[in-house]
């Protein structure tokens, strides 16, 4: 499936952990200000294939990435491409809530100090503040940012790391299984987030959750055993999937 | 009875109860009734009881019989031509035992000759009588232990408490082998604190222990200066050089180094910390200070000595690079993956990462590490003693010589003085005062590390 003007294309991608082949020639797009799901059973390569997205995986040793893929049109593997600036503009929440032990307000302004977008403590407030209230935290931590991060409950954590994301303006962000790792009052209101995101930003979301993926996202990608298997609008995935293997696994035949 | 035949003995017989437990447990057995415990179970039950009480009499009695002989040798008549007391004594009581022993060649005393067979005789009676209690005891703990083969009795849950008890007092043994130590110095520095008000000693600026004043002797008994040269030594110029490579070698070596690389420099990096002290010590002397003596007359000071404090203080930061960098290996390496991977998706670069990130999260373990460094510093020896002169001077001039608490130990005690004179127990004053602070130094690191340890759990 293809726009006209899509935000991240990856074309035949694959990628390697050594011998072992992760993701088999996946070719997607990537809409713009729009919610994107990769679903698959476990160790379908979807996380592996995300993470290729911003290049997160130059940080395995053992991992090789072949295929192309670009943001705005521009190649993020090219010699030229400075993975720094990448991984600014397409930022990344990870399945487990990982705040720096800082407080919450450098955690948040941790970006924004590394990138320079801020010349003034002001600008950087200004900054801390926004991130938080987009990440609908603002309320729950105005009085005490200078506590540490780490001492929120889980889903608070989860909500500052996507506040951490959204400080340095990202185009896109990549969220791995954002909420595998928290209760079910916590999720909803990470997905109540990724619904007032969804417009300023392309979301890409990796999901086990099925429900998830049908609530959160307009599109769905379907992956099994390192392929992309089927790519379409979330309603069409789940209401009339082309593919036999999709069928199967939305009807919980395997997964 | 010869002590290694008798411990042969009581293993045989711990052998037969062993096997004769076993051969009972494995009858109830086969007669169909049902064993709590497994046979070999009852068996270690039955050797255990047959073997331990009776060695730790053994052991009690060869400490309490020398002064069993003693005593009967000095109520026997023989004894009436020993001197009243004092050094003589003593002495012709030690000839005599050596020659009691066979160990003697001749004797010095006439009078010894005549006590030796007094020895010998008191001696052996009194090795047999411990050999028969021994062997009683044994044997006794056998019937006592195989009378409880039944059934029912749970061997399993007694053998487990005898193995409980011996981790107990194993550990009990390092324990209390610590406090002796301490109490040992402590005694000393007693005797030495009655000459020496404690107050010359830990702030007087004069240490100069060849002349020692009668009327005074704590104006030249001042510890300050040794003290400061420690501190100035193992805790300024060897972390100068310990602190950043250790570091720097555990960042590269957690974040930069391929696995292979890893592998082969981590432990290359750890047999420093192997190399004995007196290695060290030549290299100290040999190499590093004439070079530093060199740049110290190149610098306009020609009459610098090659015994510096940066010469002993530089070769001592090698030397506990590697206490540092493992440590702060450790702790980088025990920081999630997750904390870097989030700085990384942020954009940050690899060093941002470490900076920001890695080393603050991993700050408590990497000071852990360096108290554990500088308590390691403060008390080492041998650099110092071959590498540094013996002058006590505050400095701060790394050139000039300076000298350490344990230099000084040494010097003390290697020296012809009297045991019990100011000059000599001052040395166990320097002795505590150095163990309760590298004591300290540890308390505060292990606290660091625990404190660190429930951040991540």
């Amino acid at each position: 499936m293809t726009f006209a003007q899509p935000k991240m294309t990856a074309r035949d991608v694959s990628v390697f952990y050594g011998p072992k082949q992760a993701v088999k020639s996946v070719t997607i797009d990537v809409p713009t200000d729009e919610v994107t799901a990769f679903i698959g059973p476990s160790g379908c390569g979807k996380s592996t294939f995300l993470r290729t997205l911003n290049r997160m995986n130059d940080t395995i040793p053992a991992a090789r990435v072949e295929g192309q893929i670009a943001l705005d049109g521009e190649d993020i593997y090219s010699a030229g491409m400075d993975v720094v600036q990448l991984r600014a503009r397409v930022g990344m929440v990870f399945q487990k809530p990982n705040p720096f032990p800082k407080s919450i307000f450098e955690n948040v302004a941790y970006g924004p100090r590394i990138h320079g977008l801020a010349r003034h403590k002001s600008d950087l407030e200004a900054i801390v503040q926004r991130s938080l209230k987009r990440a609908g935290l603002w309320d729950e931590v105005k009085d005490r940012l200078s506590d540490s991060g780490t001492a929120l409950s889980g889903g608070q954590q989860q909500r500052l790391c996507i506040a951490r994301a959204i400080a340095v303006d990202p185009e896109v962000i990549l969220m791995d299984e954002p909420c595998s790792a928290l209760d079910p009052i916590a999720t909803a209101r990470i997905e109540e987030l990724i619904a007032e995101l969804r417009g300023n930003y392309a979301i890409v979301i990796v999901t086990h959750n099925m429900q998830q993926a049908a609530r959160v996202s307009q599109r769905t990608a379907f992956f099994h055993l390192g392929q992309l298997v089927e790519y379409d609008a979330t309603d069409t995935i789940f209401t009339a999937p082309k593919e036999a293997r999709t069928k199967d696994y939305i009807t919980g035949r395997y997964g | 009875m010869n002590p290694l035949a008798l411990l042969f003995l009581v293993l045989g017989l711990g052998l037969i109860a062993w096997l004769s437990a076993r051969a009972r447990a494995i009858a109830l057995d086969r007669g169909g009734a049902q064993l709590h415990s497994r046979p070999r179970q009852h068996a270690t039950y039955v050797a255990l009881w047959t073997v331990v009480p009776a060695l730790i009499f053994a052991a009690i009695w060869a400490a309490l019989s020398p002064s069993l002989v003693t005593a009967s040798v000095l109520a026997d008549p023989a004894a009436a031509v020993l001197p009243a007391g004092g050094f003589e004594r003593d002495s012709i009581l030690a000839e005599a035992r050596s020659l009691a022993l066979g160990r003697g060649y001749g004797a010095f005393y006439d009078e010894s000759e005549a006590l030796a067979p007094v020895f010998a005789q008191a001696q052996s009676f009194y090795r047999w009588i411990g050999a028969g209690i021994v062997v009683l005891l044994a044997v006794a703990g056998a019937a006592y232990a195989l009378s409880r083969i039944t059934p029912l009795f749970r061997a399993r849950a007694q053998v487990e408490r005898g193995v409980m008890l011996a981790l107990l007092v194993a550990s009990l043994i390092a324990i209390l082998t610590t406090l002796g130590i301490f109490l040992s110095l402590v005694f000393e520095s007693a005797r030495f604190f009655a000459i020496v008000p404690v107050t010359d000693f830990l702030f007087g600026t004069t240490w100069s222990p060849q002349v020692i004043s009668q009327r005074d002797p704590g104006a030249s008994l001042g510890a300050v200066p040794l003290f400061w040269g420690t501190f100035f030594i193992g805790a300024v110029i060897a972390m100068i050089v310990a602190i950043p490579l250790g570091l720097m070698s555990a960042v590269y070596l957690t974040q930069y180094a391929h696995p292979r690389v890893r592998r082969w420099v981590k432990p290359c990096l750890e047999i420093l910390a192997g190399v004995p002290t007196v290695v060290y010590g030549y290299f100290a002397a040999l190499t590093v200070g004439p070079a530093i003596r060199q740049i110290a007359v190149a610098l306009g000071m020609p009459y610098a000595s090659s015994e510096s404090a940066l010469s002993a203080g530089l070769v001592m930061g090698v030397m506990i690079i590697p206490f540092v960098s493992s440590m702060a290996d450790d702790s980088i390496a025990a920081v999630p993956t997750a904390m870097r991977d989030g700085s990384l998706a942020m954009g940050a670069t690899t060093n941002e990462t470490i900076r920001r990130v890695l080393l603050p999260a991993a700050l408590p373990g990497v000071v852990a590490g360096i108290l554990l460094a500088v308590s390691r510093a403060i008390g080492e020896t041998m650099i110092v003693v071959m590498a540094a002169s013996g002058a006590a001077t505050i400095t701060l001039n790394p050139f000039e010589s300076a000298t350490t608490v344990t230099k000084q130990i040494v010097d003390l005690l290697t020296g012809e003085a009297e045991f019990d004179s100011a000059k000599t127990l001052a040395a166990f004053a320097l002795g505590l005062t150095l163990f309760v602070i590298t004591f300290l130094l540890n308390i505060v690191a292990l606290r660091v590390v625990k404190r660190y340890r429930e951040a991540y759990e």
